[in-house]
């Protein structure tokens, strides 16, 4: 059964796909090559020693496995099911050129990091944890960047404390992300597993709101920003603020939270990227009647990937290519959206076909067109500056123009996946603790 | 279809396919299903004093997800008594009497006690006897089984007493667990063989349970040495079959092969090496009596593609193509190439070559690639590189024409070499003071 099969299998088609049991995954494991400079490794932004976990599991060293995955990416667990291997690890196996199915990477790595991850082991077995230092390093965000960061940190043994403004930690891979792919107890488990590493969380705890900049200086040597994006802006269309019209992000949220059954609506979501796509297919999977995805330009390009694009085709997702919308219509709460068509003009450029309106008759209609930058946010921070994309400017070691302040995850990449993320904290945990023991960060 | 049927010391039988005398040829009823099933013939478990087995019996080794790679056992021989067996013997050959029933015998060395059961299985029918001079457990310790074919002189003697009493052809079934096993099918001869099998199985301990420390298979908490068989075997099996089928004392001996057999490929492989027969035991204990089926429809495709009418034609071609070293042609030279375009870039053969043989592969990073080639000049032909590639085809030893001349190494020591010997590429010093 491959990803997408047990993900179709599993009930309704909101949980993930089931792990591995220990026979399929030896199976599975027997099928790598064990290359040699393994491609699935180089395309893994933690380069993770992928036929050295699979050997290890072919040979019934769990342990070992999951040490390999965790050493060098400690959310092995949530990248196993939310990384899109089938452009990454997977999809550069080298059996793709021998006709054959990949190695199913994602499943294998879920199934040797699940029993350490989600276990009560003693994780101080697992890792070799550095001597206690006196450093103390603040984080400021708990998804994948920051507790990637705060977990190398404090296996290095400085003392770190998280602050994030959500009620729960975890960041996207908390809220944002498609039930199908990962639940939200998995997500916060492997959090729990991270706070064993002995990182202090601070949840509901908004830099610049509940704790000022200043106290954050004053309580720590070194600071690393990994605060991500903000919510999708309002597309300025007449009708927005009718009842039914959201940020795709906060759909897929409360889809998350459980309990949102869309039987008998009909959902319209702008926009052509990974978060229209997991806004479609979630949609759908929760009963609308109809998913419509609108989007200004074509297939070919559209940002989201192709094996979540064919999941939303199976799901029932229509798509709408070559439209844009105009307005929204309803009283109290949205009855319509109505489009208008474009296309390339002879020059490339996207242009409006003239009294080419319609109406979309649906009850929903989700923004996803993209997060905002937090440009705002980063001036309170001195020193910090952020690109004409809104992204923050690092070194590459991820350090900001404040020598005091590291930086990383979709804040400085404008947003990308969990595993970038994951590597950017980790290198800039891997800076701050050089910074810290030849005492050039800090007052 | 090519015809299958041979004839060993005189005896008929439909097809060179046997079971090897074990577990699948306990019982008549078995043997029936097996003759229904296809085979030519069947060794019956060895008869002798019905003994009791231990619990566990059997342990295997399993090799990346495949089950039983190789395969041990410890159990004995026959716990059924003489009578029924002679009963069941009686019955198989008549509603079979066209399918070969060879028994196997193993009972204390004393004269007499041969004599007696050699008469009374010929009394139920057996086409043959084979003296099971091979079994490496638990009958060995009581002076039976492999103690007999340890020693050439004991082989010798009781296979002379067999001779004397036995009417119908004896085989002698040849334990591998000796230096050479040429002096042992010699000693078998010298005795009257009419025909040897081999090999027995080889002893050994397929691996230790890491939990317990106990080896495998666990009877209680302790273990014992066993029989090993399956796949894992076949390269020693055609070895001593090669080697007693090219000795000059046991040439034109007829041969039962024995050891890995689970497929066509595999007969043609003991046959063309100087077997007339092929027993089967491990590959039917894993799949049953049907695999014979596939083995008989390619074994006879295989004649087809040849062009030879009977297997008969096929038999000992492959022996005098087995040379001492010395007499290989050392100016004959192969380089490994590589097909490009058929190359998935898994490096496999890089990393076997570097760490594994002769240095002899390029590697480089490129265009998203790990990129590999020959280094034609470092390139001993050794093969590795071709063994380890996942992709049929892609990497192929080639020969390469030279002009130099034929020329074994007892040419080249002799006084009159031929020709030049073809210089080989050699490391100079690689590690030394700095």
């Amino acid at each position: 059964m491959n990803r997408m099969t047990a993900a179709a299998a599993a009930q309704g088609g909101l949980a993930p796909p089931p792990t591995m049991n220990h026979d399929e995954a030896l199976i599975e494991a027997h099928r790598c090559l064990m290359c040699w400079d393994a491609p699935c490794t180089r395309a893994c932004p933690t380069t993770i020693d992928v036929p050295g976990f699979i050997k290890q599991i072919a040979n019934h060293d769990l342990i070992g496995s999951a040490r390999t995955i965790l050493e060098s990416n400690i959310l092995g667990a949530s990248c196993a099911r939310v990384c899109p291997t089938e452009v990454l690890c997977e999809g550069a196996c080298v059996l793709n050129g021998l006709h054959e199915r990949p190695i199913d990477i994602g499943r294998l790595q879920a199934f040797a990091t699940d029993d350490v991850v989600f276990g009560d082991g003693d994780l101080f077995t697992l890792f070799t944890v550095g001597e206690r230092t006196r450093h103390n390093v603040g984080v400021v965000g708990a998804g994948p960047a920051g507790l990637s960061c705060g977990a190398e940190l404090a296996k290095l043994g400085h003392s770190v404390v998280l602050y994030d403004a959500n009620d729960q930690p975890g960041g996207l891979n908390t809220y944002g992300v498609a039930t199908y792919k990962m639940d939200q107890a998995t997500a916060l488990r492997e959090v729990e597993f991270v706070t064993g590493l002995g990182v202090e969380i601070r949840s509901g705890t908004a830099v610049g709101r509940d704790v000022d900049v200043g106290e954050l200086f004053s309580s720590h040597e070194a600071i690393f920003l990994g605060v991500g994006l903000g919510s999708v802006p309002l597309l300025g269309l007449e009708g927005e603020e009718l009842d039914g019209v959201a940020d795709a992000l906060d759909f897929i949220a409360d889809v998350r939270g459980g309990g949102v059954d869309l039987t008998g609506e009909s959902v319209a979501v702008i926009g052509g990227g990974n978060t229209a796509i997991d806004a479609v297919t979630q949609a759908a999977r929760v009963g609308a009647e109809r998913v419509y995805l609108v989007y200004r330009r074509g297939r070919d390009e559209m940002k989201a990937y192709p094996h979540d694009i064919e999941r939303a085709l199976m799901s029932g997702v229509e798509f709408i290519h070559w439209s844009a919308p105009a307005s929204i219509e309803g009283e109290g709460s949205v009855s319509a959206l109505v489009c208008y068509r474009t296309d390339h003009s002879t020059d490339g450029v996207l242009v409006a076909i003239p009294e080419s309106e319609y109406r979309l008759p649906v009850t929903m209609v989700l923004r996803a067109t993209g997060q905002a930058k937090r440009v705002s946010f980063f001036d309170q921070f001195d020193g910090v500056a952020t690109d004409r994309g809104g992204r923050v400017v690092v070194d590459e070691e991820f350090r900001t123009g404040n020598q005091m302040i590291w930086a990383g995850g979709d804040c400085v990449n404008g947003g990308k996946e969990v595993v970038n993320a994951v590597a950017h904290g980790k290198a800039a945990a891997m800076s701050i603790d050089r910074a810290l023991r030849s005492g050039a960060a800090g007052k | 279809m090519a015809d299958l049927s041979v004839n060993i010391c005189g005896i008929e039988s439909p097809n060179p396919f046997w079971l090897a005398s074990a577990p699948p040829t306990n019982t008549g009823a078995q043997i029936v299903r097996a003759f229904d099933a296809g085979w030519g013939g069947a060794v019956w478990k060895t008869l002798g004093d019905p003994i009791e087995n231990v619990y566990s019996r059997y342990s295997s080794v399993d090799m990346n997800g495949q089950r039983m790679m190789g395969f041990s056992n410890i159990e004995l021989i026959t716990d059924r008594s003489l009578e029924i067996n002679l009963i069941e013997i009686a019955e198989v050959k008549r509603r079979y009497p066209e399918n070969v029933v060879v028994v196997s015998l193993m009972v204390d060395s004393n004269p007499d006690a041969w004599d007696t059961i050699i008469k009374q299985v010929e009394q139920a029918g057996a086409d043959a006897i084979e003296l099971n001079f091979g079994c490496p457990h638990g009958m060995s310790e009581r002076g039976m089984g492999s103690a007999v074919g340890q020693v050439p002189e004991y082989t010798c003697d009781i296979t002379g007493w067999a001779k004397e009493s036995a009417t119908v052809p004896v085989f002698v079934k040849l334990t591998p667990n000796i230096t050479d096993i040429r002096v042992a099918a010699r000693a078998a001869k010298t005795g009257g063989a009419d025909a040897v099998s081999l090999i027995n199985t080889i002893n050994s301990i397929t691996g230790v349970d890491l939990d317990s420390f106990t080896p495998r298979p666990v009877v209680g908490r302790m273990s014992s040495h066993g029989g090993y068989s399956g796949p894992a075997v076949k390269p020693i099996g055609l070895n001593m079959v090669a080697s007693i089928a090219a000795d000059p004392f046991t040439e034109g001996l007829p041969i039962s092969g024995i050891g890995g057999i689970a497929t066509w490929q595999d007969v043609a492989e003991y046959i063309l090496l100087g077997a007339t027969t092929i027993q089967v035991c491990t590959a039917v204990m894993h799949y049953g009596y049907r695999i014979v089926e596939g083995m008989a429809e390619g074994l006879s495709n295989y004649l087809d593609s040849k062009g030879m009418a009977s297997v008969n034609e096929l038999r000992g071609l492959s022996v005098n193509k087995v040379v001492d070293w010395q007499d290989l042609d050392v100016n004959y030279i192969v380089k490994a190439e590589i097909d490009q375009d058929k190359c998935i870039h898994c490096g496999l053969c890089y990393i076997a070559c570097y760490d594994g043989a002769h240095q002899a592969i390029g590697v480089e990073y490129k265009d998203d690639e790990t990129k590999v080639w020959i280094i034609d000049d470092l390139c001993v032909g050794c093969n590795l590189c071709s063994l380890v590639c996942p992709v049929q085809g892609c990497i192929e030893m080639v020969e390469r024409d030279h002009g130099q001349t034929h020329m074994s190494w007892n040419d080249y020591l002799s006084d009159e070499k031929p020709g030049e010997l073809y210089p080989r590429p050699k490391h100079g010093l690689t590690i030394g003071p700095t």
